[in-house]
């Protein structure tokens, strides 16, 4: 299935890109973030990590539907 | 209502917008991009968002406060782009008949935004490479990502 992945902060550095549309068999964002982690090698690890599907907080292990909108969130530093 | 503006952020043409005749109580809040940070010098700061985010989840934290404290409106905007020492990186204001709840809602609007809001922040320095940083209340950890 296609999953949209847009990338902030040290993570869009890292990527070298802000969106990527990616094509995966990962069935929960935690399975994708590893995917992606092997080919983009993010400094963060996944417990440093918030994860946000279509604009909403969610769970790691929550599962991943076509055409869905996937976020990892750094720690955020707003204010 | 909260926004994330690429425009610099002056409270001056704000306030005349918030004129409630039964407010007794007006509290603002204004965050200012400061000259230091953890022992570090610093010259200036980029904010990112996740803009449609951000912009939900803001609004759901000033509803939030709205229905929990006694209070007649609020109002948050934050900054987004590179800014300079001084300049104000966010700004609330909170309308009430009466002022502790104005107080309460906007310390509770700011320590809100700053662990829900997804806006991050790179700091520039004097002499060392930028580092994006996070809120070490929100982590229990300062450091560079």
């Amino acid at each position: 299935m296609k999953i949209n992945v847009e990338f902030f902060a040290a993570m869009r550095e890292q990527a070298g890109t802000s969106k990527v549309t990616f094509d995966t068999s990962a069935t929960t964002a935690e399975e994708l973030f590893l995917e992606l982690q092997q080919k983009y090698n993010f400094s963060l690890t996944l417990k440093y990590l918030k994860v946000a599907i279509n604009e909403e907080y969610t769970c790691f292990t929550d599962p991943l539907k076509d055409g869905d909108t996937v976020v990892f969130i750094p720690p955020i530093a707003g204010g | 209502m909260f926004k994330i503006s690429s425009e610099k952020i002056f409270p001056g043409d704000l306030i005349p917008e918030f004129n409630n005749p039964e407010a007794g109580a007006m509290v603002t809040f204004e965050g200012r991009v400061r000259n230091h940070n953890e022992g570090k010098s610093v010259t200036s700061l980029e904010y990112q968002c996740y803009k449609s985010m951000a912009t939900k989840e803001g609004n759901k934290i000033l509803n939030g406060a709205i229905k929990k404290f006694d209070i007649l409106d609020a109002f948050c905007v934050h900054a987004e782009g590179h800014l300079r020492i001084g300049d104000i990186a966010v700004w609330i204001i909170v309308l009430s008949k009466h002022r502790d709840a104005a107080y309460e809602a906007n310390q509770y609007i700011i320590d809100q935004v700053k662990s829900m809001v997804p806006i991050w922040k790179k700091e520039h320095y004097v002499n060392e490479e930028p580092e994006w940083v996070a809120c070490h209340q929100c982590t229990g950890t300062h450091h560079a990502l």
